[in-house]
């Protein structure tokens, strides 16, 4: 079992904004999850993330990904990135300009594999635009050729540095689900870094949470950040997407984890503080709902 | 034409292109590293390497002809292990080139390269390429429009060179001679023709080379690079 495992243990001190901050973060993570590594800016998250991939050095460290220690420096271990087998996607997507598309792609390949190319550039979609360079794609576009070119190592890690912060809502919601089919594409662990609500809840098979360069929680987005009172009874994640009012009520209209669209009433002071974007949680109380076979 | 004038431009452009050449090869690495390097001394070697930019040529001139000498170790080694004499010969003025233009070619590199988004190399090596192939595959072809400017600044300073060349090179014909020189000399012997011919030449190559230099950067302004 100890080789399905992500051992991680790194110490940093970091100098950021707000003062400095004594980095301390130990877990233990289940590989193939797609793990969500939530806190505020400043938290030291994508800190961490830096550290995993092997671009920062931490003041202390050990991280061992299934049978290999990727740093150890108690024992002077410390792979370089190129030694370690991830796919890593910037925040500016760092995609590189004087290639197109698919020779971004191809670069990133270990050997050229053409038919793997063509493989990624089908799943996500980019068929129209590989033979265009990255100034002449939109912001959706590049991202999907990140992830693209990220895979097209075939990593054992994915790690996704805030990759929809630059995106506006909708493209974030369609892109969520291409991070989803990457996932499910690779089954490699992926570890994606954020402070949106919105990706915790639709992404995540669990959260870490950090504040302060500390772990506060790491456990599932329910037991997180959904009240425990209302377990056991039909619950559903998604964002609201719309807020018509109606005579006497409101309209909301709520895009779930699944892409299903669900139209659910609420009283004005439900929704207080609610806007477009925000995740919420559909549930029903008392008798309802009711089931019937299909 | 005239052999001697004609002798005299290729003196000229032979240090030129010799010059930009070595430089070139020399600049890769050296703005490289100092585009990147956390070095602590890292300030003062920008320093060295700038120097010529605010120094009398002559100052420059001075020194090197004082390390060529062979009652100082540098020239003495030069002489008695390699049989070399440096001073008043076309090496000498060629090293000297080299370093009278040094800051020409590795300023707009360290700037080209500066400019560019630390993630692009990140993203290289996390992709598992080393180095090297992150310089010549990702980092080199994104800063063409800089490398075209310190190469044709090179150049364009090489052909310039008056006051280096003449302390260290002296005025031989067909060996240290080059145009900028030579125009002083027939003025100075009252030759306006020729003095106005080599004038037109070195005018029109250096206004070409700066006229290159910024059609390229117009059409790339997205890239500073100087």
């Amino acid at each position: 079992m100890e080789n399905d495992v992500i051992e991680i243990d790194v110490e940093k001190v970091l100098i950021s904004a707000g003062g400095i901050i004594n980095m301390h973060i130990k877990a233990t993570l289940g590989i193939g999850e797609l793990l969500v590594i939530f806190g505020n800016s400043g938290a030291g998250k994508t800190t961490l993330l830096r550290i995993i991939s092997g671009l920062t050095n931490p003041d202390r460290g050990y991280l061992k990904v299934g049978k290999s220690v990727w740093l150890d420096t108690g024992a002077g271990i410390n792979r370089t990135p190129q030694e370690r087998n991830i796919g890593f996607m910037f925040q500016d997507f760092a995609l590189f300009p004087n290639m197109t598309v698919s020779e971004n792609i191809v670069y990133a390949q270990k050997e050229k594999n053409i038919g793997h190319v063509h493989e990624l550039i089908e799943k996500f979609g980019l068929s129209e635009f590989a033979g265009r360079r990255p100034a002449k794609l939109s912001g959706g576009q590049k991202q999907r050729v990140a992830l693209a070119r990220a895979l097209a190592r075939k990593p054992e890690l994915l790690l996704l540095d805030e990759p929809l912060s630059a995106l506006d809502l909708k493209t974030r919601i369609l892109l969520q689900d291409e991070i989803m089919k990457a996932h499910t594409f690779t089954h490699a662990t992926t570890l994606l870094v954020t402070h949106d609500l919105t990706e915790v809840f639709r992404l995540a098979h669990k959260v870490l949470k950090i504040e302060n360069g500390q772990i506060v929680a790491l456990c599932t987005p329910d037991e997180l950040f959904l009240n425990n009172q209302i377990s056991g009874k039909v619950q559903i994640t998604g964002n609201v997407v719309k807020i018509e009012k109606q005579d006497t009520f409101y309209l909301l209209t709520v895009v779930t984890g699944m892409n299903q669209i669900i139209k659910v009433t609420a009283f004005p002071n439900d929704i207080e503080n609610l806007h477009e974007g925000d995740p919420v949680i559909v549930f029903s109380k008392a008798f309802n709902p009711i089931i019937m076979r299909l | 034409m005239d052999p001697a004038f004609a002798e005299t431009l290729w003196v000229t452009f032979k240090l030129a292109t010799l010059t930009t050449l070595i430089l070139l090869i020399i600049g890769l690495p050296f703005s490289y590293y100092l585009a990147y390097s956390e070095f602590r001394l890292k300030p003062l070697v920008e320093a060295m390497v700038s120097l010529p930019l605010v120094l009398p040529p002559s100052v420059i001139g001075y020194y090197v002809l004082v390390a060529y000498s062979p009652r100082y170790w540098f020239g003495d080694m030069l002489s008695r292990v390699f049989n070399v004499r440096l001073a008043f010969s076309f090496e000498g003025i060629l090293i000297a080139s080299v370093i009278f233009s040094l800051p020409f070619m590795i300023q707009p590199l360290q700037n080209g390269l500066r400019s560019l988004p630390d993630s692009l190399r990140e993203a290289s090596y996390t992709l598992g390429k080393s180095k090297t192939v992150s310089f010549f595959r990702v980092l080199l072809p994104n800063i063409k429009p800089s490398l075209i400017t310190a190469l044709a600044l090179t150049f364009a300073h090489s052909i310039g060179e008056f006051g280096v060349v003449l302390m260290v090179g002296g005025n031989m014909p067909g060996k240290t001679r080059v145009a900028s020189i030579a125009i002083y000399d027939e003025v100075q012997s009252l030759n306006f023709d020729t003095a106005n011919h080599y004038a037109l030449i070195l005018f029109l190559a250096s206004f070409i080379l700066l006229a290159l230099i910024f059609t390229l950067n117009k059409k790339h302004d997205t890239w500073k690079m100087m």
